[in-house]
């Protein structure tokens, strides 16, 4: 019975991940950018949340779309400014080390804003809990809307990718930005767009990560972002089933890791699978193996 | 490609130039720019053109106000800031201002060392810090070598007062441990425990060595012994489900109250509802804002200070905080309160002025401060040892309809 | 021809940096013995040293072999761990302070060359961004692991234990040595700025060396281009390993003059931000230019010191100031500049660019 207690706390850790890796990996896999602001741009959700619905009382769900919006207009002001004009520097790693000025700032102006005392985010999730099994299973509402969330984003932008003309010119420039222009397909537009949206879905991820766990603090974002992270690259970076299998799989193994082997030592253990998986398969679970031209 | 290195090398010549020169004759601006610093700044101003050169006594802080831990560091910075400006007001020590000075460590012992050789430069000639215990072991090291006179309000590892040259205003770790176990054990409050601690935090640790040693003694049965990391310090529910097939009816919580509060939620949800207990980094779990008071219901915490206490100075203290920076005082800010009134009270004893070395203060200080004893906000007639312990009670208070409430 | 020109260019280019390392050097000392330098800047110089360190180690892996690591800090940890623990050991064998400091370089150096080593045998097969998730996941491995060593001596040897100190059961003479979350403390601060001057001129002339031999030639090649220099016959293997072990060695070295730097050393400071912060310095000062990240080390280990007197606004303005530069470093002029001499195609074309400019 225990077995099944954590495999649905793995789950429910695992869904927090899974949507959070899913906007990371839309970035990563279409603007080819290891964006570190992202986990920050959640934590900026959660606050925004948290001040429209806990502080000023409005409903929740005014909350939860106000945030929405206020982030996906923050993700393009921050691609405009810090990312764009460093796009097509000498080395990727410029537009890296912007995106970590990037993190430092998000992180010290939520910390002069709201200061460093950790607030409690009240749930935006109504849903009851379910009992199973005589009630010594519970599943609780934010672990089932969170799952249901992360399904229905993972199949909303699998369609979009796969049937609009937006989704496909975004397909276009991970595959190759040049050739792309010269099909006449807004680059920069494009990039804004994923920005927008991977931002719009950071802020989906920082209500329901902090409905789960709700301490929120100008640093909440950054260690879930990480781990996210390493979910979108456990998958298989830019693939989008790839981010939620990763992340599920992720939260699985770190309860599993805590309950059976040594609460001390999970963050290892998480690490050493998701280096023993890369060392098997290079590219990731669902990654593409690109083949390469001599 | 040359030009550039050129320019670079230059204004890496410059910067340290800057630096050297910045450390030399900043002073009088550093003074200024310490935050809050209002009603200090026209005293001070005042005393400066009545006394002659040097007539302050120049007291430093160091602490996170920023990073993770800056919710400790601030607390302190504001907590000590107040008790700076009343003393002030009221004529000073022995009728010196006191000049003060508040750094940031980011909770990085490097950075701490830093902020103290800045103090030094800005001329510091006493030190109440740092905030936090990590750091502390790496400044305490430094202010030994200086023989500079050191109070932490709140490092509370064994190490950070390893030198005679240091002591605390808080409990120690070890102290702490023992003393949870005593209570729980001496108030049949439970018999099987589960612990929940942070392994990757020496507070957190250490107090949690001591206790199981305790517990030991005092025949606790310890069912489950879970660790955390900071890095996965967002979910709990494993170490929450491994207490509650331990068949536990208590779960000590040797952790600070960020943590604790996801725990109290998610203990909730699952529907485990033994007792809580936690050491004094519980306190200000009540001050979260949003917090479902409900959730803390029944926890008991071993604190040295609790906010809504009804003695006059805890009542005063808390009125002229929340007027100043608008939110409840927790335990760290009533720590660096006291201790610069320790500090205060030392200093009239050892007959301190303005003009004395740093050496000599810390040779008229060390004496003084084991024969003061003095009342604070966090103990009444706290003493204290060679060994820089003080000698306190531990107050167990009980949540109860969302307040603290003193428990026999 | 064309070659011999290049390699007195580079000698002299290599002869820049050092002189400039020992210029910095004789200044401060000079400004010491006058009296002119703050405690403040006195306390900074080993840190900023071993910062300077750890940029052109990293430097070594990121701009010359081409690998993005984020788990720099990784290796630091190592080295300032097996320093301090050999410190703490020998502090009563051997009586002299100086020797025994010299033997903890030497343990900390080779231990974090094991490990990368060791590593580097899984990890170099990788590529591109998986690497860099990769060292980022060893990086944390290490840093874990160090948080729950526990090792204590007693009368009767050393006691080992993953789960806590009780269960070291120790007798009562017993000493803890590593002591978990709360690593080694009372490591003898011997580390100083002539130890660490040394070091890095050390350093340099090594990884300057390496740069302009063969190796070198051979490592850059397989940056530009893998499967040109594997056909060319180049041992693709045995030089990434060789630079990965040498970059893995000086960060060693930088982690041993941290740990005697300070009384206290805890796994927690070895965490990724310290590795993403090595990485700022090597991007900033210019990806594969060792003198540029010299300069990007000192100034950002600087910057948020000189900030202090902005109280909380410090580490605002010091991101600010961060995205700032990058934005003004790598704008497109900059990039045209730049785009010449960074190490995907430094070797053509110097004097055509200066000519640009």
């Amino acid at each position: 019975m225990s077995f099944i207690t954590y495999l649905v706390q793995g789950v429910s850790l695992g869904s927090v991940y899974a949507i959070i890796a899913l906007g990371y990996t839309m970035v990563y896999g279409i603007a080819k950018m290891l964006n570190f602001a992202h986990g920050d741009v959640i934590m900026v959700g959660g606050f925004t949340c948290f001040t429209l619905s806990s502080s000023m009382g409005l409903p929740p769900i005014v909350g939860v779309l106000v945030s929405i919006v206020f982030c996906t207009i923050l993700g393009v002001v921050i691609e405009r400014v810090a990312y764009r004009p460093l796009r097509e520097a000498a080395s990727p790693l410029a537009v890296l080390i912007t995106a970590i000025g990037v993190s430092y700032l998000l992180q010290n102006v939520a910390l002069l804003i709201f200061g460093s005392n950790p607030k409690s985010f009240t749930s935006v999730v109504t849903i009851p809990a379910i009992k199973l099994f005589e009630g010594q299973v519970t599943i609780s509402g934010e672990a089932i809307v969170t799952l249901i969330c992360c399904v229905v984003i993972m199949i909303g932008l699998t369609l979009f990718i796969n049937k609009t003309k937006g989704g496909q010119a975004m397909l276009a420039v991970s595959e190759d930005k040049g050739a792309a222009q010269l099909m006449g397909i807004n680059v920069n537009g494009t990039i804004a767009l994923t920005f927008a949206i991977g931002s719009g879905l950071a802020a989906i991820a920082g209500v329901l990560l902090c409905s789960t766990y709700p301490s929120l603090t100008p640093y909440t974002g950054s260690m879930p972002g990480i781990k996210a992270f390493v979910a979108a690259v456990f998958g298989g970076i830019g693939s989008i089933p790839g981010a939620m299998i990763g992340g599920i799989l992720l939260g699985v193994i770190e309860i599993f890791g805590k309950a059976y082997i040594s609460s001390q030592m999970a963050d290892a253990i998480v690490f050493s699978v998701l280096i023993i998986v890369l060392l098997v398969k290079p590219t990731g679970i669902f990654g593409k193996k690109i083949q390469e031209k001599v | 490609m040359k030009k550039f290195n050129k320019i670079m090398s230059a204004a890496l010549v410059a910067s340290m130039v800057m630096v050297s020169m910045a450390g030399c004759g900043s002073s009088a601006e550093t003074a200024t720019e310490a935050p809050a610093a209002g009603t200090t700044a026209a005293t001070e101003a005042a005393a400066e053109t009545t006394a002659a050169d040097g007539a302050t006594i120049k007291i430093g802080g160091i602490g996170p106000i920023t990073g993770p831990a800056a919710d400790y560091g601030i607390a302190v910075q504001n907590g000590s800031q107040l008790a700076v400006d009343e003393i002030n007001a009221n004529g000073g020590i022995n009728g010196v201002q006191i000049e003060y000075n508040f750094q940031d460590d980011v909770h990085d012992a490097t950075t701490s060392v830093n902020a103290y050789n800045s103090l030094k430069d800005w001329g510091m000639q006493m030190l109440m810090g740092t905030v936090t215990s990590g750091p502390c072991q790496a400044v305490v090291e430094k202010t030994q070598e200086d023989n500079m006179f050191q109070l932490t309000p709140s490092g509370s590892s064994v190490e950070c007062i390893k030198y005679d040259n240091a002591f605390r205003v808080c409990f120690s770790d070890p102290n702490q441990g023992i003393a949870s176990a005593d209570y729980i054990a001496d108030n049949k409050l439970a018999e099987k425990v589960a612990i929940i601690y942070n392994s990757s935090d020496v507070y957190s640790s250490g107090i949690t060595e001591k206790f199981t040693a305790e517990a030991g003694v005092k025949g606790l049965e310890i069912v489950s012994s879970e660790a955390f990391t900071a890095d996965s310090a967002t979910d709990f529910s494993v170490q929450l489900q491994k207490a509650q097939a331990a068949g536990a009816d208590l779960v000590f919580l040797p952790i600070y109250y960020t943590e604790a509060s996801i725990i109290l939620t998610q203990a909730n949800t699952m529907g485990y509802a033994p007792a809580f207990f936690g050491c004094d980094g519980l306190d200000g779990i009540l001050g979260v804002e949003n917090f479902d008071t409900a959730l803390a219901e029944g926890v008991m915490l071993l604190t040295p200070f609790a906010a809504d206490a009804k003695d006059d100075a805890t009542v005063a203290f808390v009125t002229a905080y929340e007027e100043a920076y608008g939110k409840t005082p927790s335990q760290f800010a009533a720590d660096a309160y006291d201790a610069i009134y320790i500090i205060k009270a030392a200093a009239e004893k050892a007959g301190v002025t303005a003009d004395m070395s740093v050496s000599d203060i810390c040779e008229a200080m060390k004496p003084a401060m084991l024969e003061v004893s003095v009342d604070g906000l966090t103990g009444a007639g706290m003493t204290w040892s060679a060994d820089g312990e003080p000698s306190k009670a531990p107050k167990a208070v009980k949540i109860t309809d969302g307040a603290y409430a003193a428990m026999e | 021809m064309k070659a011999k020109m290049k390699c007195n260019k580079s000698t002299l280019s290599s002869m820049i940096t050092i002189g400039m390392v020992v210029a910095a050097y004789v200044i401060i000392e000079i400004l010491m013995k006058a009296g002119l330098v703050s405690s403040m800047l006195k306390g900074l110089l080993v840190p900023v040293c071993v910062y300077v360190l750890l940029a052109v180690s990293l430097n070594l892996t990121v701009g010359i072999l081409g690998e993005l690591s984020l788990g720099h800090a990784g290796f630091m940890c190592v080295g300032a761990f097996t320093s301090a623990f050999a410190t703490k050991c020998l502090a009563e064998v051997i009586p002299s302070k100086g020797l025994c400091f010299f033997i903890a370089i030497v343990i900390g150096a080779a231990f974090a060359a094991l490990f990368g080593f060791l590593i580097g045998i899984p990890v170099l097969r990788l590529n591109g961004d998986y690497l860099a998730i990769v060292t980022l996941a060893f990086g944390e491995i290490i840093k874990n692991l160090m948080n729950v060593i526990y090792l204590g001596k007693d009368s009767t040897g050393f006691h080992l234990s993953f789960k806590d100190s009780m269960s070291l059961g120790m007798g009562v003479d017993g000493v803890m040595l590593i002591n978990g979350p709360q690593g080694i403390s009372g490591t003898p601060n011997v580390s100083n700025f002539t130890i660490a001057f040394i070091l890095i001129v050390l350093s340099l002339l090594i990884i300057l060396n390496l740069i302009h031999s063969r190796d070198g030639r051979a490592i850059m090649a397989i940056r530009d281009n893998r499967i040109a220099a594997e056909s060319v016959g180049i041992n693709i293997t045995k030089y990434k390993l060789m630079a990965f072990t040498i970059s893995a060695a000086i960060a060693g070295v930088a982690g041993v003059l941290y740990s005697h730097n300070l009384a206290i050393l805890q796994a927690k400071d070895f965490n990724y931000n310290m590795s993403i912060l090595v990485l700022v310095f090597v991007v900033l000062g210019g990806i594969g230019n060792m003198r540029g990240s010299i300069v990007a080390a000192v100034i950002l280990t600087l910057l948020p010191e000189l900030l202090r007197g902005l109280s909380s606004y410090r580490m605002l303005i010091y991101a600010i100031v961060l995205i700032v530069i990058m934005l003004f470093n790598w704008a497109p002029k900059a990039i045209e500049f730049r785009k010449k001499h960074s190490l995907k195609n430094m070797l053509p074309k110097k004097a055509s660019v200066k000519e640009e400019q």
